[in-house]
């Protein structure tokens, strides 16, 4: 850390240690001890104070020992001749900082000015805001008027399979304001290209990248990886608070193992900090907190370098001033920018090299192309549209071969609907027909990383849209062809040889290859109803998150996916194909030890390997014995009520309370961190709907409780489970959150509903 | 008689130099003069002087020659290093023991002026032996580390424990050469018993119990010292502080305190920070009471306290040259029996202090730890009392002096490297892996009178630093630099190469650590192994690029900190002659662990 920095850094980290002993002392006065602060929809209470001092703060009132803490880590800045050494100071001095500012944002909160308020704002996606009701107006989604503020569990665990299978590599904490707004543009696409999340947040003069973002039209939130903080520097805080959760939540770290949180965030989290224009005291404070997360900080601007290596992986402090980076023009040291930020932090990126108009990659994923923006639109409830992957042999398919049958979309008009299929076939040694649903899933992905294109639903209820801005860019029917085409060529190599792509809009041949699709989905299925445990002689492993919960494994069986939702069995065996050495592993069965309960040698065995050592056994079918663990990223939690002799599921997208007495986020604190806990298990949501769901402790009619958010969105799906066992008004005796928060009234529905987990045999 | 020098030839210290030419004008002798006037005995040098017994002494001077007994060359050298090292071993770790004894005296409350400073380092310590230390107060972890520390010296089988602390791979290497130590006491008496006449005559077999002594003092004796006095007086942090035989002032009572141990010097910073003390120095017409110190007492309060230091070894007569020296306070080691005839051409008191070392013709004041407060009290005030004997006629003090840095102790150097959430030796390893540093060099050792004083410290210190390395320093060596500046932040920034520029500009260090007195060698193990632990630069210390140097040694102390340097896998080059110079390659082969 040079003098200068130090000197720096130490001064802002006192002013700000001030301004938040002040703040909360006034607040203090105003509100008193007792008034609660918290962020929004976290079990994490702060997350960087939580993490780093282990305080779980509450009330106003437990802020002070923080603030303590903060005054006790500040250093005086080093004389000017014959100084004292600096660095260990400055970086604890950093982390004053980083306690001081997150007390302000918590205080902040407690006077309704978090999230920042920001005039006609919409945001893409973003936290939820349950109370202050204040923009939650009816017709608002609660997204307007106001940014972002701290990012939510519910949205750190839905990037969480993304995070820890790397197809996201870190973060970009940005702060600041860039050159231009141009300049402003081309930063934050050149990193969602790379599938970086963009933390907005900071000024320069109170201009903002967010106002420069917003002025030309981007898109800023969750949807868009892209999420703006505040327009002030404090609240970049709110990116060190997403990755100690990152450490928390993944890494099963506990909270005040702070040396922990940071090495973890050091090795595997990829972020970095990106300073655009002029680096004040309080930046520099901030950015010595950044790097004890081990996170370089890169500057457009010219500051003193700080080259030498340890604290973080690579170079602590880049200076990369924006007139001198060689480029033709802005837009290309603005690349050569971001280049130096992902060459200095390590990050392994994969570019997909896609041949079409639009910006691509997977951070346009969550996009939405809204009614007004809106060219043209395929399904839906105006017209039909499907898709269909089916293998062929080698010398049937032409590779790279695209091929519009019908009209493109010119004289649909506009905010118009029209009928299309997309027809692919691929072709190569290795491709097997059970991976044919494996791979056309993947369409959903690979379309929507094409900026302004939406892509909802898969196989005959297929959703695209495509909106004024990629139309007008010349986005094309041919352009699906090329996405699918290279897209499959990168991640499936492996098997597939040979890509050829149709696209039907003639509605004669659409009607044809609709009814031929059809049938090959009702084979499908069959196949996949066919497709049991006892069918097989081996199941997959996963251990994709492993490079954020160490100790985690999945067991994937036909008959249970992986939690995360995103493998099924099918999926971990072309995955096996493609990669043989890769995360899936086949796991050979042996012996069968018990089928009620699930435990085979095999799975055994291969438990203590994945789990080095720290679980012995797995039983695939039970809640209650040696249940499967978890890493962070469920998409729903099961859990035992004792009381009601049954199980209630919360899905992670539900923020309400439960009869458990703690929300989700509560929850996933329990569930994740690759530990065993008995009566907890995080889960994919198809689980619910298989006949190995808790089988081994009564299936699916323990289920006293679930959140209504999955009874409504699979309600297919679980009606014919109800069925299935036997019990066709099954799911109306369930209770959900809309009439049930407490076990109290639990036990009084199931009561008055004769649910049947009453009269089954105890549970434990 | 040796040819007569020239004063720049004694010295490199312009202070030095000055005093000297007074000492030459007031016609007294020191050190220095003396030495030209002692020639060495050239066969005793070399460690070929055989005087065991009463059938010799045996002068060897051929190969082949055996002494009365028949003892070979190899024999009667291995003997004489074996018993320099056990000498200098007892020296360090008689330190420890009563550092130990003053821990369990503090833990029981009957140390006067005494306390626990550093909590977290006692919690640390005794948590590498497995002293429980949740929910306990310190004073009862006290008491049992005491315990555990004072049972080490008297220890008389298994192994001591702070040899645990070693790299694993190090620990399993001594037991696989049978080296490590039994007790401290045990492998001292050892060393006598194998080396008196008609025992231990094969020399390998006696410089393996000369590795096993050494061992002792660096990996138990010495480095219970370093514990306690943390623990009692605080752990080093960097503290701005002064060096040079300038920090004398005129106008106030002088008391220098000289010698090795903490334990009295620290109490005599407490009694003369005592308003009633300074009060009592003011009425004495003085402007108050105006500390120094010398040689490694100077370093233990200079590093803790930031009390500056006059000088090192040999600037222990040049004190008493300035006239200004109301007394010179002394303890233990390395302390010139000299100073008391000097002391009669001045008003200075030579107060000796330690039940160990009393000096004829001294004045004696016992400490006690038992009282330590108010006996430094009554030396203070033997030193006031003596102001008005000062002859302002014969008063000279060099108006040199160097401001410096020190208080590098090896928990300061982890945190410095990634404060407190992140501390750890990582940036020191990826610095040495990158070339930027190019290795560690620990320059230590005494003053010698034969070679110029400081010379061959600040040569190999500037030329080093010049090439990429970070030089670690402790004892007088330290205060060399110090005198020179180099224990700078702003001499990290112009006297160095720029790979380790860039280090000491990114942690804000001078390019020379003052780490501590002699006895804090063992921090030197320590960084040295949790540069090991952090890894990437090989799994046991050998593999460091690191280099410990005394290049103008003259204690016993500095052959037994050599040898467990060695020992440890530290590559060790000395200065000077050598003890053992008639078998330097047998020596070489078979302490090369």
């Amino acid at each position: 850390m040079s003098r200068y920095i130090a000197t720096r850094a130490i001064r802002g980290a006192n002013a700000l240690v001030t301004e938040a002993e002040l703040m909360l002392n006034k607040a203090l006065k105003e509100k008193g001890e007792d008034t609660p602060v918290s962020f929004p929809n976290t079990a994490y209470y702060l997350p960087t104070i939580l993490g780093m001092t282990g305080k779980s703060v509450e009330k106003i009132g437990d802020l002070r020992p923080v603030m303590q803490q903060a005054r006790n880590m500040l250093h005086l800045i080093p004389s000017e001749s014959k100084w004292t050494p600096y660095l260990g100071e400055t970086l604890d001095s950093g982390m004053a900082t980083l306690l001081a500012a997150e007390t302000i944002e918590a205080v902040r909160f407690v006077y309704g000015l978090q999230p920042e308020p920001m005039e006609g704002f919409k945001l893409a996606g973003g936290t939820s805001f349950t109370s202050p009701d204040a923009n939650n107006k009816e017709g608002s989604n609660g997204h307007d008027a106001h940014l972002n503020g701290p990012i939510d569990d519910i949205q750190l665990r839905s990037w969480g399979i993304q995070l820890v299978d790397g197809r996201m590599p870190g973060f970009a904490a940005i702060v600041g304001c860039a050159r231009s707004n141009a300049v402003a543009v081309k930063i934050v696409r050149e990193l969602q290209r790379r599938n970086i999340l963009c933390f907005l947040s900071g000024n320069v003069n109170g201009r903002s990248i967010i106002h420069q973002l917003r002025e030309e039209g981007v898109e800023l939130g969750y949807d868009t990886y892209t999420v703006p903080f505040g327009t002030d520097t404090i609240s970049a805080i709110y990116a060190l608070g997403f990755a100690t959760r990152s450490a928390l939540t993944f890494g099963g770290l506990k909270p005040g193992m702070s040396r922990e949180i940071l090495l973890y965030n050091k090795d595997r989290v990829f972020a970095f900090v990106l300073a655009l224009g002029e680096v004040d005291d309080l930046k520099y404070a901030a950015a010595a907190g950044a790097i004890n997360f081990g996170f370089p900080v890169i500057a457009d601007t010219v500051i003193p370098e700080i080259l030498p290596t340890g604290v973080t992986t690579y170079e602590h402090v880049v200076s990369m001033p924006f007139d001198t980076i060689e480029g033709k023009d802005e837009l290309e040291k603005a690349e050569r920018l971001v280049q130096k930020c992902i060459e200095v932090r390590g990050v392994k990126v994969k570019v997909s090299n896609v041949d079409v108009p639009v910006p691509y990659g997977s951070a346009f994923e969550g996009e939405v192309v809204r009614k007004a923006d809106l060219r043209v639109e395929f399904g839906g409830k105006h017209s039909r549209c499907f898709e269909f992957l089916q293998m062929a042999k080698l010398d049937e398919v032409t590779d790279g071969k695209i091929e519009v049958i019908g009209p493109d979309f010119s004289n649909v008009p506009a905010q118009g609907s029209t009928d299309m299929g997309i027809l692919v076939q691929v072709a190569g040694r290795t491709m097997q027909q059970d991976f044919e649903p494996v791979l056309e899933r993947q369409i959903h992905y690979f379309v929507n990383g094409a900026s302004g294109v939406q892509h909802v639903g898969q196989r005959d209820i297929a959703w695209i849209r495509i909106s004024n801005m990629a139309a007008d860019k010349g986005f094309s029917l041919e352009s699906f062809g090329k996405i699918l085409h290279a897209r499959f060529h990168e991640d499936f190599g492996a098997i597939v040889d040979k890509v050829q792509v149709t696209i039907v809009t003639d509605p004669k041949l659409h009607t044809e290859w609709l009814e031929k699709a059809r049938t090959a989905y009702d084979f499908r299925n069959k196949r996949l109803a066919d497709l049991t445990d006892d069918k097989v002689d081996e199941f997959y492993s996963c251990t994709l998150c492993q490079s954020f919960a160490p100790n985690h494994v999945c067991v994937v069986s036909p008959e249970r996916l992986g939690l995360c939702g995103a493998y099924n069995w099918l999926d971990c065996k072309a995955s096996f194909n493609i990669n043989p050495t890769g995360p899936n592993q086949p796991i050979k069965l042996g012996k069968l030890v018990d089928m009620k309960k699930g435990y085979w040698e095999g799975t055994n065995d291969y438990a203590k390997i994945g789990s080095h050592g720290v679980i012995q056994e797995v039983s695939m079918y039970s809640i209650m014995e040696n249940p499967m663990t978890a890493c962070g990223c469920f998409e729903c939690i099961v859990m035992l009520i004792p009381e009601a002799n049954g199980v209630m599921v919360v899905s992670r997208e539900d923020t309400a309370m439960t009869p458990a007495g703690m929300t989700f986020s509560t929850l996933a604190g329990i569930a994740g961190g690759g530990l065993q806990t008995p009566g907890v298990m995080g889960v994919g949501k198809y689980y619910l709907i298989s006949p190995k769901f808790i089988s081994a402790d009564g299936g699916f009619k323990r289920v006293v409780w679930m959140s209504s958010v999955l009874k409504d969105s699979m309600a297919d799906e679980l009606n014919h489970v109800c069925q299935r066992e036997g019990d066709p008004d099954l799911l109306d005796k369930i209770a959900d959150e809309r009439k049930v928060s407490t076990v109290e009234d639990l036990l009084a529905w199931l009561e008055a509903h004769n649910h049947p987990a009453m009269a089954m045999e105890p549970m434990f | 008689m040796a040819k007569k020098r020239e004063i720049q030839e004694y010295s490199t210290d312009p202070a030095a130099q000055q005093m000297l030419r007074r000492a030459e004008e007031l016609a007294l002798g020191t050190a220095f003069t003396r030495a030209d006037n002692m020639v060495p005995c050239n066969i005793g040098s070399a460690g070929m002087c055989c005087k065991q017994c009463g059938m010799g002494p045996c002068r060897l001077t051929k190969n082949g020659e055996v002494g009365v007994c028949g003892a070979t060359l190899d024999t009667i050298q291995a003997r004489n290093l074996t018993r320099a090292i056990a000498a200098g071993a007892a020296a360090h770790s008689d330190h420890g023991r009563d550092m130990a004894f003053l821990l369990k005296a503090t833990a029981e409350g009957k140390a006067e002026g005494y306390s626990i400073k550093d909590v977290a380092k006692l919690r640390q310590v005794a948590s590498y032996y497995d002293i429980r230390v949740d929910g306990r107060e310190p004073q009862e972890i006290a008491n049992e580390l005491a315990d555990l520390y004072i049972s080490q010296f008297g220890q008389q089988r298994g192994e001591v424990v702070p040899a645990r602390r070693a790299p694993k791979k190090r620990q399993q290497l001594w037991r696989e050469r049978n080296v490590v130590p039994r007790g401290v006491d045990r492998e001292i008496v050892e060393a006598l018993h194998r080396t008196h006449i008609g025992d231990d005559q094969d020399h390998e077999h006696i410089l393996e119990h000369a590795i096993r002594t050494g061992l002792a003092d660096g990996w138990a004796g010495s480095m219970i010292a370093t514990d306690v006095s943390d623990i009692l007086f605080g752990t080093p942090a960097p503290i701005l502080g002064q060096a040079n035989l300038g920090v004398i002032k005129e106008d106030m009572v002088n008391v220098v305190v000289h010698g090795h141990e903490p334990s009295l010097s620290e109490m005599i910073v407490a009694a003369s920070q005592d308003p009633e003390i300074i009060e009592y120095a003011k009425a004495a017409g003085s402007n108050g009471i105006n500390l120094s110190g010398i040689c490694c007492t100077a370093n233990e309060i200079l590093m803790r306290q930031g009390i500056p230091a006059a000088g090192n070894f040999l600037h222990q007569e040049l004190a008493i040259l300035t006239g200004a020296v109301e007394a010179m306070v002394v303890d233990v080691q390395c302390i010139m029996q000299a100073l008391v005839g000097l002391a009669q051409n001045f008003h200075t008191k030579i107060i000796t202090t330690s039940p160990k070392v009393r000096i004829t013709g001294a004045t004696h004041i016992e400490f006690d730890e038992h009282k330590a407060l108010t006996i430094a009290k009554q030396i203070l005030r033997t030193a006031i009392d003596n102001y008005k004997n000062r002859d302002r006629n014969k008063t000279f003090i060099p108006q040199i002096k160097q401001d410096l840095i020190p208080g590098f102790s090896h928990e300061y150097i982890n945190y410095m490297l990634g404060g407190s959430y992140r501390a750890s030796f990582r940036p020191l390893n990826d610095a040495i892996m990158s070339g930027r540093i190019r290795g560690v060099a620990a320059i230590v050792g005494c003053n010698n009178p034969r070679s110029s004083q400081d010379y061959l410290h600040n040569k190999v210190v500037k030329e080093l630093l010049k090439q990429d390395v970070l030089v670690v320093q402790t004892g007088c060596g330290a205060i060399a630099s110090g005198k020179l500046g180099l224990l700078l932040g702003e001499a990290g920034l112009s006297e160095v190469g720029p790979g380790l520029k860039e280090i000491c500009e990114t942690v804000g260090i001078p390019p020379v650590l003052h780490m501590g007195s002699c006895v804090d060698n063992t921090r030197i193990l320590t960084v040295l192994t949790q540069m090991v632990e952090e890894g990437g630069l090989g799994d046991d210390i050998d593999k460091i690029p690191a280099v410990g140097l005394a290049p103008e040694w003259m204690s016993e102390k500095a052959l037994a900190i050599a040898t467990y340097c060695v020992a440890s896998g530290a590559y060790v080059i000395f200065g000077g002659a050598s003890p053992v110079s008639g078998m330097p390659d047998r020596v070489s082969d078979r302490t090369r662990c």
